[in-house]
């Protein structure tokens, strides 16, 4: 009895570990379709600056053009790609006009090589660096499907067109649920680019890089274009409720949020009897935050009674924190009544700071899972099957063979003495 | 007698065998269905819990980054394996670097619980002139089942997250290798609990792009364990030792009858 019930388990537990491996990666792999294929809009700095020699002897403009021949060369074939250039046509002195120069030299879609080179080969370095126009820009030229989107910006100096801080722009655009990441590529070791590129990057959950030599520009683009070509889930947007009444139902699946310091979140998920439910949140750091921080998910019933939680504190530089949860809920007894589903609130809260000049909206970037896997979960007897291990046993099992063995021969002993007598 | 002796051996010999030898032939590297196609060992590193790229066991992940970037993988460990990380990170040229930094190896479950390490180095400073760095987590041996409430490692995904958590400002962005590689010992009954999960705990239908899961008969845990051999070899050994001792009582029982 308890080993069938256990061989059940175990089958299930490995039927159910495959269901889940196979069925979302064949979907996720189907990329055929137009819409879901992930597109790239590399946006290159084509100012003044760009004219000046300190990248293997060559000019900032002739790596980068060398640099990009190699990388369309290495475009996965999946992938729609766009170049966008700023600076490239106003060489005067009015801020104003500089300011709004950013052009689409190549469109986002399915990519001519031979094409997208002559269009690059023809730039020359002109204007000024309106870093945060031009993402806007490339923001719009990525619309449309559900597919990835990444911006890589090249860039060798900072934006000079406050007050629009592209910073800024780089979180507006993050927190328009667009699931846009921006990967900053900087061409010069400098404190204030660092500063901003650095800035933009973890706005959007993207990366820095400083360049100093061709081939690692070329190397870093082709790395960054093929990350936008590998499956990966995309995120449902869901916005939680200020208290459980109201909150969100949310099935099995990946959702993103948006939660300010200090501020809770719920959601709902009902469980049937027999169900596990798994969660776990990350909330990320994407802006300047205090060292201390924390988060806290807790599963609690539509009465009020917490039933587990999960919390993470931390300290330091992090990308995201992190915690999860999970509540086996005991299958039915009786299996006359239809199974009446548990609804099961979670709450995300979080313990983020900030300094007094750091915006506080939009709200943290908060990312949700939410698995509810079918079968029980129960502790048994400690030993597997009631079966044992070790030299002890073996010992007992020795003895007890040897002794019955002995007495057996006895007995047959006696048994033949006292025929024999007879 | 010979050839029972011979056989008893034989039994003793093959339980011992299979008994060390049962974890580590789960541990071979060979292509799974649900890794999303990398039969070889990952030259990229995932740049968030979603993308972690998958490593089985033994199996080096590289990776080639910029300083300042969060690299994750994500590896399966089953039941009574006891998992050890090690992340080596080349650093860049000591002559473009300004200073000391600090890496970091962090271990999360399949929920993105942080798991503690036993031992081993999971944080560590290069000097200002070191070539390269290595880091090292030991998790607490994984157990069949735990309740919801407690933090115990169970069989399932564990990601790794390497990054450096101190450096010079001037330093972010300068390109470093980085390798990851997750092994596993037998931990043995000490850490043996009955139950199991309902299912490993690898990330869910949403983030199944990286689900990691053991490369050839898959999760263990449900029927296996080595208490099988020990019951049967001494079920094998009491009945051999009934024999002896039978026979030990007959052998000076007969010879007056023959005689």
């Amino acid at each position: 009895m308890i080993i069938s019930k256990r061989l059940a388990a175990g089958v299930c537990a490995l039927l159910a570990a495959l269901a889940v491996g196979f069925s979302p990666t064949g979907a996720a792999a189907d990329e055929t379709d137009p819409a879901q294929s992930p597109k790239v809009d590399l946006v290159l700095d084509v100012s003044g600056s760009m004219r000046t020699r300190d990248i293997d002897g060559q000019s900032r403009m002739a790596a980068a053009k060398q640099a990009f021949n190699e990388v369309l060369d290495a475009v996965p074939s999946d992938v729609q790609l766009g170049i966008r250039t700023l600076g490239a046509d106003y060489p005067g002195n009015d801020r104003k006009t500089g300011c709004k120069d950013t052009a689409q030299l190549y469109p986002v879609g399915p990519l001519d090589r031979t094409e997208a080179k002559t269009a690059v080969a023809t730039l020359a370095p002109t204007g000024w660096t309106p870093i945060g126009p031009a993402l806007l820009k490339a923001a719009d030229d990525l619309k449309g499907g559900d597919a990835t989107r990444r911006i890589v910006l090249i860039t060798d100096g900072e934006d000079t067109c406050a007050p629009l801080d592209p910073c800024e722009v780089a979180r507006s655009i993050a927190a328009q649920g667009t699931h846009l990441v921006v990967d900053t590529l900087g061409l010069v070791p400098d404190a204030k680019i660092r500063k901003q590129l650095t800035c933009i990057a973890e706005a959007t959950g993207g990366t820095y890089s400083s360049v100093q030599h061709t081939d690692e520009l070329a190397g870093r683009v082709t790395q960054l274009v093929d990350r936008a070509a590998d499956p990966v889930a995309v995120p449902v947007a869901t916005e939680g409720a200020a208290q459980c009444t109201g909150a969100p139902q949310l099935k099995a699946g990946l959702y993103t949020d948006r939660e300010r310091f200090s501020e809770h979140r719920w959601y709902r998920v009902d469980v049937l009897p027999g169900q596990e439910l798994r969660a776990s949140v990350s909330v990320g750091a994407d802006r300047a935050v205090n060292q201390d921080y924390g988060v806290l998910l807790r599963a609690v019933t539509a009465s009020g009674r917490e039933i587990v939680r999960g919390e993470q504190s931390g300290n330091g530089r992090t990308d995201v924190i992190s915690s999860g949860l999970r509540y086996p809920k005991a299958p039915q007894d009786d299996d006359d009544t239809e199974p009446a589903p548990e609804t099961v609130c979670l709450q995300v809260s979080n313990s983020f700071s900030a300094p007094a000049s750091v915006k506080t909206t939009p709200g943290l970037p908060v990312e949700l899972t939410v698995d509810l896997v079918k079968a029980p979960d129960a502790a048994s007897d400690v030993a597997a099957f009631g079966l044992g291990r070790g030299w002890w046993l073996l010992g007992a099992l020795v003895l007890t063979g040897f002794l019955a063995g002995v007495l057996w021969g006895w007995i047959a002993r006696w048994r033949v003495a006292v025929w024999r007598t007879n | 007698m010979c050839t029972t002796r011979v056989m008893a051996a034989a039994a003793l010999a093959a339980a011992a065998l299979l008994t060390t030898a049962g974890p580590a032939a789960a541990d071979s590297p060979s292509p799974s269905p649900s890794v999303s196609g990398s039969s070889s060992a990952p030259t990229q590193a995932g740049t968030s819990f979603r993308t972690a790229a998958v490593l089985q066991q033994d199996q080096p992940g590289t990776a080639d980054a910029s300083t300042g970037d969060y690299l994750y993988w994500v590896f399966p460990a089953d039941a009574g394996q006891t998992p050890t990380v090690r992340a080596t990170v080349t650093l860049p040229e000591a002559a473009t670097r300004h200073g000391a930094a600090t890496w970091q190896v962090d271990v999360y479950d399949g929920l993105r619980r942080r798991q503690a390490c036993t031992h081993g180095s999971q944080t560590r400073t290069a000097a200002a002139d070191a070539a390269s760095v290595e880091l090292k987590c030991t998790l607490r041996p994984v157990r069949a089942w735990s309740e919801p409430w407690a933090n115990d490692p169970l069989p399932g995904s564990y990601y790794v997250r390497l990054t450096v958590t101190g450096l010079p400002d001037e330093d972010l962005g300068l390109p470093v290798h980085a390798e990851a590689e997750a092994t596993a010992a037998d931990a043995g009954g000490a850490h043996a609990v009955d139950g199991t999960l309902a299912a490993p705990l690898v990330p869910g239908t949403a983030t199944a792009a990286t689900a990691a899961a053991p490369s050839d008969d898959g999760w263990s845990s449900g029927w296996w364990t080595d208490r099988w051999l020990w019951t049967v070899g001494g079920g094998v050994l009491a009945s051999l030792a009934a024999i002896g001792g039978y026979a030990l009582t007959r052998g000076t029982g007969r010879r007056p009858v023959r005689a």
